[in-house]
């Protein structure tokens, strides 16, 4: 059995689906930046399938810098959270919803 | 035939840890799971031929994401349980239909893009890393370059923020302050 591009594109939307339940349903935000880059690793799939079945090597490249924005993110994200534990004790989404600083 | 049975092991594979990643209520084995998923999903890029991409993977995310995550999870309190949201149903419903909407796009779209041509095709006898470099050197190199930058900003911002010490900044206190906070620490560090 040929493993063609819908394969591909189909488990790509079944793994943004499963990041889309973690963002709905996470109320801690570490938990919450796991399911964003289970967002980002379904759709660089996605990139990397049509990339190889059109003969294209743009989509590798668009990999290559979605792989270099999730790591910058990773650190502004944990620094900024780091930040916010020392000051509130926790890191709970609830305890977020004033923008007094 | 290898080819799909591979495929269909790590797609299982991939879909059961990030479920765990995202369902589980311990921080630790969600953790984990991650790490796991992104092990699994550098076996896709093998597959299809992205041997840079692969190894780039597993080093940034399994290597560099994931050390990062356990080091941000040692200032955190991770053993106790994490606390779910009770969603309100009306936005898991939307984005049920939205996700469902998706899936149907993603099936009809290659049928419809039938007669597109490759922009930079792949070149014959150069191997994938090779072809990655020629265009990303040429083509793409300014967004590369931003993205150095952008990478150089993001360790700057993660030093000032985790650095220790944040109510003072050196660069706005007058020598005699900064005399008096080393002497401070020394006799913290004494006693």
């Amino acid at each position: 059995m040929e493993i063609g591009l819908n394969h591909y594109l189909v488990l790509s939307t079944l793994l943004f689906a499963i990041g889309l339940i973690g963002v709905m349903r996470r109320k801690n935000l570490l938990l919450l930046f796991f399911a964003t880059e289970i967002l980002l690793n379904s759709v660089n799939i996605a990139f990397a399938a049509i990339s190889h079945y059109y003969g294209d090597l743009t989509g590798q490249l668009f990999v290559f810098f979605v792989i270099a924005i999730a790591a910058s993110e990773v650190a502004v994200g944990l620094g900024l959270l780091i930040v916010w534990h020392k000051r509130h004790g926790n890191i709970d989404l609830d305890n977020m919803s004033t923008m007094r600083g | 035939m290898f080819e799909a049975i591979a495929f269909y092991l790590f797609a299982f594979l991939t879909t059961v840890m990030f479920f765990i990643a995202v369902m589980t209520t311990q921080a630790l084995h969600a953790l984990t799971a991650l790490a796991a998923g992104m092990i699994f999903i550098s076996a896709f890029f093998f597959i299809l031929g992205a041997d840079f991409l692969g190894a780039i993977q597993i080093v940034v995310y399994s290597g560099a994401v994931m050390a990062l995550y356990a080091f941000g999870m040692m200032f955190f309190d991770t053993t106790r349980d994490v606390k779910e949201k009770n969603g309100n149903k009306y936005i898991v419903f939307g984005l049920s239909i939205l996700s469902a909407v998706l899936v149907v796009v993603i099936f009809s779209a290659p049928m419809v893009t039938d007669n597109i041509s490759a922009l930079y095709p792949m070149v014959e006898g150069a191997g994938n890393t090779q072809e990655l470099g020629m265009v990303l050197f040429t083509k793409y190199l300014v967004p590369f370059e931003v993205a150095a930058v952008m990478l150089l900003v993001a360790m700057i911002a993660g030093i000032v923020l985790a650095g220790k010490k944040m109510d003072l900044s050196l660069t706005l206190m007058n020598d005699a302050e900064i005399i008096e906070a080393k002497i401070e620490k020394n006799k913290k560090v004494l006693s």
